[in-house]
């Protein structure tokens, strides 16, 4: 087929359309004047700001521990119910089990919010647990939605396992435990990583649930963020978004970077 | 699968998971058992019952106290009594303010897709088109932005579309007059598209680049024009690629909170805010859940869509 000007012309305006308001977000991060979108100058005054401002650093570390308690929780289930789906091809409930791990993924956020919040709360009348809400609950509910993640990229990965490195180690005598932690666990660690790393990173962007499930004095940091940006426009929320995309660019960047050099030798192979 | 009889096998060399994996056995628990348990429980929990809950307690009554609604079950003398309420489904299909605003989420949700499956379809076929070097690079500056925040991305919309904001100095300098465009539909489809076009993208992308080029090919040489053999070849066979695209933007956008309480104005009536307000606002919490369990009605069709979809997309990516 005749290469046109359409497709390149359509794909470099929707990369533009992709980038832009994100490129100057980063700019305008370095802006002297608070009006964030006129220039006057460089200056990286915002993020002195930022790092003085206790309420949105507090918001940060609470963010970053749930992430992190979250993710591996998440990592852990996750991974248990890809192999239960892609492994054990019949068993009673696969159905279910598949359909459930999956609603998740496009159930709107307000619903899970609720959901989980009126459960949480039916379950502190009844049972007495969990007493109140903060931390604990939000981990509970982010662990849910980021399991159905991992689930996904750990599921992908199994679909294309080659199954008779699993049945050489077992007529070798290896027990299936011993099998699991051998052979499946590190073909499989490329998937864990990502998968972990998609559901902390999706845990700490994460603000219709956690508003709905977290309680007084509990603020993640999107909670935060929110209340700054419906306020109107602050530079130090620039300066904290420049932030967040350096570290994520220079990770995707790196990862990519890592499968590039990684696939010559698997073609040889 | 075969085992061997070797007369002296090495001695197993002792992991810590030996011990645990003996110690489920002596429970009478296989691990095959544990690895369908644990998720399936979690889920049933933290999913399945919520659900059940939002339910139930959509057919209570808002009361003063803790929590603020009315018990479905009461006692009295010695009686179980159950009391259900279908006064919140009521008001959903009389009230105009709720008809209005799940009419509306449909319509922007609707809307929204279609310009992410318009402005997504050619990058994904671009993309899919492109050599291995630049697919991986193109690939990459897709997802990053998926990475980045969603908040912090829509927040970056507001400095771009505001009165005073990039668009209207870059207009300025053309002597156009200003536009409005924050706190207006518009502004919301934009955020839509904005934030979920990488998810229209993907599974496109998957699709198109298990496309046979012969099959192309085989339409050129007969005389087929480009046009002809989009709508008659690409088309058609990317049309698991692209039901799934749609349904990842829609079934999300019907929901959304963040991006009209943010870009869009006060009359923008989204079923994911209004939900929002009854909640934190009215304290009302049984009929936010009514409003919970009618948008669970609108997307229960789309979300099986979906589904359907993605295993076509799986089962063409596998025959390759």
């Amino acid at each position: 087929m005749r290469r046109g000007w359409f497709l390149p012309t359509m794909a470099i305006l929707g990369f533009v359309f992709l980038y832009a308001p994100i490129i100057s977000l980063v700019v305008f991060s370095f802006n002297e004047s608070k009006l964030v979108t006129v220039w006057s100058g460089f200056s990286t005054k915002w993020y002195g700001e930022l790092f003085a401002d206790p309420q949105m650093l507090g918001a940060a570390w609470l963010s970053l521990r749930i992430a992190a308690v979250s993710a591996t929780i998440a990592l852990v289930l996750g991974t248990l119910c890809a192999i239960a789906l892609v492994r054990f091809r019949r068993f009673r409930g696969r159905t279910v089990l598949s359909g459930m791990v999956s609603a998740p993924l496009v159930m709107p956020d307000v619903i899970t919010g609720l959901s989980l919040l009126l459960l949480f709360v039916g379950m502190e009348s009844i049972l007495g647990w969990p007493a109140g809400r903060g931390m604990l609950t939000i981990i509970l509910a982010h662990s849910t939605f980021c399991m159905a993640y991992v689930c996904v990229v750990v599921q992908s990965r199994l679909a294309d396992f080659d199954m008779s490195l699993e049945e050489a180690a077992m007529d070798l005598g290896a027990t299936p435990a011993r099998v699991f932690f051998d052979i499946t666990l590190p073909i499989i660690a490329p998937a864990l990583v990502s998968g972990w790393l998609l559901g902390f990173t999706l845990s700490l962007d994460d603000l219709v649930i956690a508003s709905f499930v977290s309680g007084p004095g509990s603020s993640t940091l999107p909670m935060v963020i929110f209340s700054k940006v419906k306020l109107g426009v602050s530079p130090d929320v620039n300066a904290l978004a420049t932030i967040i995309i350096g570290i994520v660019a220079l990770g995707v960047f790196a990862a990519t970077i890592f499968q590039l050099r990684s696939r010559p030798k698997k073609a040889r192979a | 699968m075969s085992s061997f009889d070797i007369d002296n096998p090495a001695p197993p060399r002792r992991r810590p998971w030996t011990g645990i994996e003996r110690a489920f056995a002596a429970v009478g628990l296989s691990g095959r058992a544990l690895v369908i348990a644990a998720p399936a429980i979690w889920l049933t929990v933290f999913f399945l019952v919520p659900l059940a809950v939002v339910f139930g307690i959509s057919l209570a009554t808002k009361q003063f106290g803790k929590p603020p609604y009315s018990d479905l079950l009461t006692t009295e003398d010695g009686t179980v009594q159950l009391t259900l309420h279908l006064s919140n489904y009521v008001r959903l299909f009389t009230d105009s303010l709720y008809v209005a605003a799940y009419l509306n989420s449909i319509k922007i949700a609707f809307i929204s897709t279609i310009f992410a499956l318009l402005i997504g379809f050619p990058m994904a076929y671009f993309i899919a088109r492109s050599s291995d070097r630049w697919r991986n690079i193109l690939l990459m500056l897709v997802i990053l932005p998926f990475w980045t925040s969603f908040l912090l991305r829509v927040y970056a919309l507001t400095g771009f579309m505001r009165g005073n904001g990039v668009i209207n100095q870059i207009l300025g300098v053309f002597h156009i007059p200003p536009l409005v465009m924050m706190q207006t539909d518009f502004a919301v489809y934009v955020g839509i598209v904005y934030t979920y076009l990488p998810f229209m993208i993907l599974p496109l992308f998957t699709n198109l680049v298990k496309l046979d080029g012969a099959l192309l090919e085989a339409s050129a040489d007969l005389g087929g024009r480009p046009m002809r053999t989009f709508f008659s070849i690409t088309l058609p066979l990317s049309m698991p690629g692209v039901i799934a695209g749609s349904m990842l933007v829609f079934i999300p956008a019907i929901g959304e909170f963040v991006i009209p309480s943010l870009l869009g104005g006060p009359e923008t009536l989204m079923i994911g805010r209004v939900l929002w307000d009854e909640f934190f606002t009215n304290t009302n919490w049984p009929r936010a859940a009514a409003v919970a369990i009618a948008m669970l009605v609108v997307v229960v069709v789309p979300i099986m869509l979906l589904q359907k979809a993605q295993d076509a997309v799986q089962d063409t990516a596998r025959a390759k």
